[in-house]
């Protein structure tokens, strides 16, 4: 042994290579168990890995169902699937995302939205090689662009896709709603299966109400794709089976004049068929055009549309809650006579106020002098309010609640509708509920007109307007007339409306078309010239309250805080074909604003050649913008 | 006509004269040890550009990646081996500079600093990456003038040398660098001799850090991969999707392999990073066994001549350093072929010489440079 000092080289060498010896040992083992592994899958695991490759390679692919048409009672197309070609990017094919982005809009327009909505989708949940959707509708020209530089673009494909297009845009925007790209929320109530291809949802009315019937039943299909991952051929089919055709009891024709009746006002039309609760038109305006919502609209647009104060995305007619005004007046006077706290011939005398006993407030009629001796065919002709202060006062909440329940008022009574709001029907329980306040008889007697607590929807008034015109009968309001041309079958409604004399529905009735056709009623002008017999009735809300001895001066009035005009009606009066409620928000009273709206339509049905409307219906483009307001 | 007839030499002189005459041993250069580099090299071109979905521009940039490494191997087999060691300490010295750089004002690329941009010539340098070589070369020349077996003080001084650059890589962080930098220089205190308790021991220590690790250094992120390595099929379309695809190309191919371009996994994209750390699995999947086989054994041979080059190094600093590069090389191997089989943990390392990439390539073609430079450098007498 070398002293400590020294450094034994031989020593060194010695262990070093011993090392060495060890060393490549060791590599050998290690090499060998790397060998091992290797031998252990590709040897004895190789089916199991060879079927999980295959599974890889061969895709089970769904096919979407074509969505279900929707056409109006006489065959007129109101949703349509078009074709339409649209730039998609698998993830998982393409490298660099951002960049292919900004390479691609060389040649095709894509606009920030396009980028931030395409984000927006690549987060979702979803399956490995979908293509997501970057560009929606492509023009020619740059499909023809893209077609030419697409070696460039792995992942990028054009991908052709039938799109929802509304050709009557804003007239049906309300009834139809609108579908739009299915998201996150929605993906996960939906079948997953049954949707795995689907990309539209129908968002707003019938469209999501009838989602699953317009959707269909998705078809799969098993396809082989080659090393580019393009389906090379197709091993096994199971079709499709496309969604249900929706035959509506909308009528495009009447639809058109109710829109063009309500041209340049905020207001509501609903218009059912008594004999069957067809929605026959359900119209709130302004509206707005439905199709850019398809593929998305753009955020500019949408602020305008969101922060316009006509407000155009709200449905009125079933979301819109208005005071009824006198329009209750026949309901809460049928309601007097069955139980019995008027008589056909009672009759009170109307100064031009009510006064309660012992209390100084006058509860003031609409007209300064007073209508006279009044009956209920009068009161209601004219609208005398003391006449129903009385009555209202006489008979109670508790009874007009039970009355006006039967009626529909206060929650929601429609076979198909979506989102319609209840309105609001008060009573006792409600008040103390809401106010912590006993009900006092002030409030019968603003309920007894139509005024205080009392909300209803245009929807409900045309459907208590249906049952008074069917005598009590009841049908339950709905869209749908048909699903694949078979003609629904009977729904059922809420009870009739039962009252102890018959004749009772005669007087109401005959008092609704003296409103019309009486040389007092309040709608006379708008009965002028007509052949056929009507009966309505007018209303007026108050926007705002008018002070004790303050007198309403309709000019000096903002035009936001002047009075709602509203009307209900029906005609012909022997043989009700249309029951409908009129609502124009703003528009001073019912008689001058709603009236006149109300007799364009009746005219339009029932002075209409025999041949339904079909053949020249006028398409609005889906350029044509948004809105009846100027 | 041999010269042996006429003129008297030493026995053996003669095969050294025959040396002199031919180029490779002019350029300092192992043939062998190039050879089979080359065949490694053109392999890997092959399986590149069916990994990278045919895609000739990568394997083009690629062969420049090569040619310019082979030109440093020559340049750097050129130096004698006792000018590596001279410089040792000073390369060393740069490396730890660079890495502090990096620290302070590196430059961040996915979510790591880990580059340094040297102003004006718009390089960007990685001295993690010099590191690999700078350890070892450290740690041999620390180790080289001690006596051997090294004493407890020269273990601590080993110790010393390695842990600065690998707690600056770590916290970089690039725990796979950091681990394989220490791992080189370990090698070399167990080439220099360290004795078998003190291997047990070590072992030992790194078996009862290992949980503390895990409860107290390790990222979520890393105990994840540890977490997917024993259970892929936990998060199949997230964390497990790597290693399950990688399985399926890899057992899909069985024997023959499904042919050159024709791997469905690679070629559909299913499998990741099929042109770098994954590219194994290509090879097994279009080549099948037999393909993964021959790479092995490729790579077996080129380990087995480094290890015969550091056999029969002439000085302590030669030897222990060729066989620490040799031994590294095998660990980057045995790391990448066990993490995309799914027996090891995934840890960014690459497949050496195969998977794309400049600066791996570089510094491993600059090792081997070194190797070269090694055996070729021999003086007439030897200093054992």
């Amino acid at each position: 042994m070398a002293s400590r000092e020294l450094k034994n080289h031989y020593l060194e060498k010695h262990i070093f290579q011993t090392r060495m010896f060890l060393a490549a040992f060791a590599v050998l083992v290690l090499m060998g168990i790397i060998a091992g592994r290797y031998y252990y899958l590709q040897v004895n695991q190789h089916d199991v890995f060879s079927t999980l490759s295959d599974r890889n390679r061969m895709q089970l692919q769904p096919i979407t169902p074509t969505r279900g048409l929707i056409y109006d009672r006489n065959g007129v197309l109101l949703a349509d699937n078009q074709p339409n070609f649209a730039l998609t990017i698998v993830k998982e094919r393409t490298s660099d995302i951002e960049a292919t982005i900004a390479k691609l809009s060389q040649w095709v327009d894509i606009s920030e939205q396009d980028i931030e909505s395409f984000n927006k989708r690549l987060q979702q949940r979803r399956r490995p090689y979908e293509p997501v959707t970057l560009v929606s509708r492509l023009q020619e020209a740059e499909i023809a662009r893209f077609a030419v530089n697409r070696h460039q673009f792995k992942g990028v494909q054009v991908e052709a896709e039938l799109i929802r297009q509304y050709p009557l845009g804003a007239e049906f925007a309300h009834i139809l709603g609108y579908v739009g790209r299915i998201n996150e929320a929605e993906l996960k109530i939906v079948d997953p299966a049954n949707y795995s291809g689907t990309q539209y949802y129908g968002k707003l009315g019938v469209e999501a109400q009838y989602e699953d019937l317009l959707h269909g039943t998705a078809g799969f299909q098993t396809v082989e794709t080659d090393a580019r991952g393009r389906i090379l051929r197709v091993l096994e089919r199971n079709p499709p089976i496309p969604g249900a055709d929706l035959t509506l009891h909308v009528d495009v024709a009447l639809q058109k004049v109710a829109v063009e009746a309500l041209q340049g006002h905020k207001g509501a039309v609903v218009v059912i068929e008594p004999s069957t609760g067809g929605v026959l038109s359900l119209v709130s305006t302004p509206s707005f055009d439905p199709n850019p919502f398809v593929t998305g609209i753009d955020v500019k647009s949408y602020a305008e549309l969101r922060n316009s104060p006509a407000i155009p995305l709200f449905d009125r007619a079933l979301r819109g809650q208005y005071p009824p005004g006198s329009t209750i007046k026949p309901f809460i006077g049928l309601a007097g006579l069955d139980t019995e706290t008027t008589t056909v011939d009672a009759e009170i005398y109307d100064p031009g106020f009510f006064r309660l006993k012992g209390n100084s407030h006058r509860y003031r009629d609409w007209k300064r002098q007073g209508h006279g001796w009044m009956n209920l065919k009068e009161a209601v002709a004219e609208s005398c309010d003391v006449y129903f202060y009385d009555l209202g006062y006489r008979m109670g909440v508790d009874q007009m609640h039970r009355y006006m329940a039967q009626f529909g008022f206060g929650r929601v009574v429609a076979h198909d509708v979506r989102q319609a709001k209840s309105g609001l029907l008060p009573s006792r329980e409600w008040k103390r509920a809401h106010y912590s306040l006993p009900w006092f008889p002030g409030d019968s007697i603003n309920m007894s007109i139509g005024q205080g607590f009392m909300l209803v929807t245009p929807f409900q008034l045309a459907t208590a307007t249906a049952v008074i015109a069917n005598r009590g009968r009841w049908v339950k309001p709905r869209l749908v007339k048909a699903i694949d041309n078979a003609e629904l079958t009977a729904i059922e409604a809420p009870p009739d409306v039962i009252i102890k004399e018959d004749w009772h529905w005669d007087h109401i009735i005959e008092s609704m078309e003296e409103v019309m056709h009486g040389a007092h009623g309040t709608a006379r002008q708008s009965a002028k010239g007509a052949s056929y017999r009507m009966a309505g009735k007018t209303g007026t809300a108050q926007v705002i309250a008018i002070k004790q001895g303050e007198e309403y001066d309709e000019e000096a009035i903002a035009e936001e805080h002047r009075d709602h005009g509203l009307f209900i009606g029906f005609a012909p009066v022997d043989n009700p074909q249309l029951a409908l409620a009129v609502v124009v928000e703003n528009g001073g009273s019912g008689s001058s604003a709603a009236a006149p709206v109300a007799r364009a339509i009746f005219d339009a049905w029932l002075l209409r050649e025999s041949e339904p409307v079909t053949a020249d219906i006028e398409y609005i483009s889906a350029s044509q913008n948004i809105g009846s307001e100027p | 006509m041999s010269n042996s007839d006429f003129v008297r030499q030493l026995p053996g002189a003669d095969s050294h004269f025959r040396r002199q005459s031919s180029l490779a041993v002019k350029l300092h250069i192992d043939l062998t040890l190039l050879v089979l580099l080359l065949l490694l090299i053109l392999m890997g071109l092959f399986v590149l550009y069916s990994g990278s979905d045919q895609n000739l521009s990568d394997v083009k940039k690629q062969g420049v990646h090569f040619v310019a490494s082979l030109v440093l191997l020559v340049l750097v087999a050129q130096i004698d081996p006792s000018v590596f060691r001279r410089w040792a300490p000073w390369v060393y010295a740069v490396g730890l500079l660079g890495l502090i750089a990096v620290m302070m004002v590196g430059i961040d690329a996915k979510g790591a600093q880990r580059w340094l941009l040297i102003p004006g010539l718009g390089l960007r340098v990685q001295p993690s990456e010099f590191m690999k070589l700078a350890v070892p070369m450290m740690v041999a020349w620390y180790l080289a003038d001690r006596r051997l077996p090294p004493s407890l003080k020269h273990i601590a001084g080993t110790l010393l040398i390695i842990f600065p650059p690998a707690a600056l890589i770590a916290t970089q962080p690039d725990l796979g660098t950091s681990i394989l930098i220490t791992v080189s220089g370990l090698f070399v205190l167990l080439f220099a001799g360290l004795g078998i308790r003190w291997i047990l021991g070590f072992i030992c220590a790194v078996g009862a850090l290992a949980p503390v690790m895990w409860f107290f250094v390790m990222h979520d992120y890393q105990k994840q991969r540890v977490i997917t390595m024993l259970d892929p099929e936990q998060d199949p379309l997230g964390a497990g999707w790597n290693i399950i695809q990688s399985k399926t190309a890899i057992g899909s191919g069985g024997v023959q392999g499904k042919g050159w371009l024709q791997g469905t996994q690679s070629q559909l994209d299913f499998l990741p990073e099929s042109h770098t750390d994954f590219i194994i699995a290509v090879v097994a999947e279009e080549f099948g066994f037999v393909g993964v086989l021959s790479m092995l054994v490729l790579y077996l041979l080129i380990i087995g001549r480094g290890l015969w080059i550091a056999f029969g190094g002439q000085d302590t600093f030669a030897r222990l350093l060729a066989g620490a590069f040799t031994m590294t090389f095998f660990v980057y191997v045995f790391v990448n072929m066990g993490m995309v089989s799914g027996i090891l943990p995934i840890v960014g390392v690459p497949l050496p010489l195969v998977s794309y990439g400049g600066t791996s390539v570089l510094t491993l073609m600059a090792a081997f440079g070194i190797l070269m430079s090694i055996h070729t450098h021999k003086k007439l007498l030897s200093r054992y």
